[in-house]
């Protein structure tokens, strides 16, 4: 049974969580196990635990923090998420809160994901506002490495522009990616771009087709 | 260039955009983002950030501020806007311009941290004791919301009132791309009644709105009436969707007029002639879009996060010339376009 960690951390509202639920259910398409650990104890709103029924239709186990979406609004974290270390919750996806904050959390478990071997997603988005250009980007990273006492190990470029993303905005978002992995010194692993904006043509080379999961409830 | 931004970030920026350099505040969910934006702008332009030890401290530094003549805010969701309601009170006693920002969560009381319609009572009839009015702009997009500030700081200067912006914790925390005004272009008018230092050249300028004459009183309040309906003739804002063969009109605004926007293409795709009226003002209340609308209109569906508070204006404004429906949810809840839809189907 293949165990791996992965950890998503990045500005918050870069599309992590979107990006998190797209990982988790394309790895769950094969029948292996996937758990995804909802670990953003900041926001209220639009996290991974709010698409529970979907994630479990497929097959997705979902640890979120016990008290989300109750009275007691408290960032208490699960107890189930020591079990992200056992080998029979297969693939394993992080979805770390925005910023330094949201991945203080993962701080206190860096000795244990050093040891257990994890990978980081640093995710980015070039049209997000206050994390827009590569020394903003570069900057911020160094916070959530410095809250998470953990490194990056590689850039996802995640820009775009919610559901107006037109294939001409990913030429801007890849070359701000590209400058953000020249100055932080990681990997750019691949860029994404959302099915509707591809309009039935290909993929550019370098880019992964994703879904846009996380919607408004007038949608 | 268009960013992607949260409403509440979109909200703060605008206000900076705006020639707001004053900003006190509290945190409070769901409008945390704005002040930690804030805390983190404004450093950097030269303006000022202050996490106040209170709401109702954070209101009074607003007055100060804009008694001071410059461009001033606040921000709160629910709770602490009814904390702040002393300050807009003494404001509007005071004849101040400034900008409150609420974005509402569910109540009374402590209530919920999801969105909420909850407040438009306080916010149009009684933002706190005395007689007054307050400007009370209702955005329902991220975009919306960037314009409606500067909008918002301009009606405030000219018609020396506050004005608040009510959102919801829904626009508050969605994102959306916007494109924003140019940073510097503003030109921010004179204001030759500010209490701004009189340096020994003319004579002192009070802020004041305690009057312990009744006649003095009474003259003041008067005049600010008198002001307050050419503001009713001037400031009225409401987007009109669909409206011109409509038969049911549902009326809704902010993030429940996205819903119904929804619901309404629905029912047209199904053959019911529904159209969206949308009052982009709360206070001044669009009654004159309203009751045009009302001219052909069969019935109206007033839909809320709320038990029912802008359903009473939506009949007051047409005289229940027409059968005026409401549609609520409360305590968090954002209807969803099936059950408005369910609702235009029964009055078809």
């Amino acid at each position: 049974m293949p165990h791996s960690i992965t950890i998503l951390c990045g500005h918050y509202g870069c599309g992590k969580t979107n990006l998190a639920l797209n990982l988790a259910l394309q790895a769950a398409g094969d029948g292996s196990p996937v758990t995804l650990a909802d670990l953003d104890v900041v926001n209220p709103y639009f996290r991974s635990c709010d698409y529970r029924p979907l994630l479990e239709a497929r097959g997705v186990r979902l640890i979120a923090p016990v008290f989300a979406g109750t009275t007691l609004d408290t960032p208490t974290l699960p107890p189930e998420l020591a079990s992200i270390f056992a080998p029979q919750s297969g693939r394993v996806f992080v979805d770390a809160g925005g910023d330094d904050a949201g991945v203080t959390a993962l701080g206190g478990m860096s000795a244990r994901l050093k040891e257990a071997g994890y990978e980081m997603l640093y995710v980015i988005n070039g049209y997000r506002a206050l994390s827009q250009s590569p020394g903003e980007a570069a900057a911020l990273l160094k916070e959530i490495e410095g809250a998470s006492r953990l490194k990056a190990t590689g850039i996802v470029n995640n820009s775009h522009l919610g559901k107006e993303t037109a294939l001409d905005d990913l030429g801007a978002g890849e070359a701000f990616a590209q400058e953000t992995a020249r100055l932080t010194g990681l990997p750019l692993l691949y860029s994404t771009v959302t099915d509707f904006t591809l309009q039935g043509q290909p993929p550019p080379k370098g880019f992964r087709v994703i879904r846009r999961l996380v919607t408004f409830p007038w949608e | 260039m268009k960013v992607l931004m949260k409403g509440n970030e979109a909200l703060a920026e605008a206000a900076i955009r705006a020639g707001c350099k004053h900003f006190f505040g509290y945190p409070i969910t769901p409008q945390t983002e704005l002040a930690a934006y804030m805390s983190k702008r404004m450093p950097k332009i030269g303006g000022t950030y202050l996490q106040a030890e209170s709401e109702i401290a954070a209101v009074n530094m607003v007055l100060g501020a804009a008694a001071a003549g410059v461009r001033a805010m606040t921000s709160s969701s629910s709770p602490g806007i009814s904390l702040k309601s002393e300050g807009i009170s003494y404001m509007a006693g005071s004849d101040l311009p400034a900008l409150i920002i609420n974005v509402q969560r569910g109540g009374p009381g402590l209530g919920g941290i999801q969105p909420s319609q909850s407040d438009y009572w306080q916010a149009t009839k009684a933002t706190g004791h005395g007689d007054f009015q307050i400007l009370v702009f209702a955005p329902s997009t991220v975009q919306e919301m960037v314009d409606l500030v500067s909008t918002a700081f301009d009606a405030a200067d000219r018609w020396r009132m506050p004005a608040m912006i009510l959102a919801d914790g829904m626009l508050g925390q969605m994102m959306e791309p916007v494109a924003l005004p140019d940073e510097n272009e503003k030109t921010l008018p004179e204001k030759d009644w500010a209490a701004n230092g009189h340096q020994g050249r003319r004579e002192h300028h009070v802020i004041n709105s305690l009057y312990l004459t009744p006649d003095k009183l009474e003259d003041l309040v008067v005049e600010r009436y008198q002001r307050y309906r050419q503001v009713k003739a001037q400031e009225q804002r409401a987007e009109a969707y669909l409206c011109d063969d409509a038969d049911i009109i549902v009326t809704a605004y902010g993030a429940s007029s996205r819903v119904a926007r929804t619901a309404v293409n629905q029912a047209r795709e199904r053959g019911i002639k529904a159209g969206l009226l949308r009052p982009v003002t709360l206070w001044p209340f669009p009654v004159d879009a309203i009751r045009k609308a009302a001219g052909h209109a069969k019935a109206f569906l007033t839909v809320e996060m709320s038990m029912g508070q802008m359903v009473d204006d939506v009949r007051l404004a047409i005289d229940c010339q027409v059968p005026v429906h409401f549609f609520g949810r409360t305590g968090g809840i954002i209807p969803t376009p099936a059950e408005v839809l369910g609702e235009i189907e029964k009055l078809a």
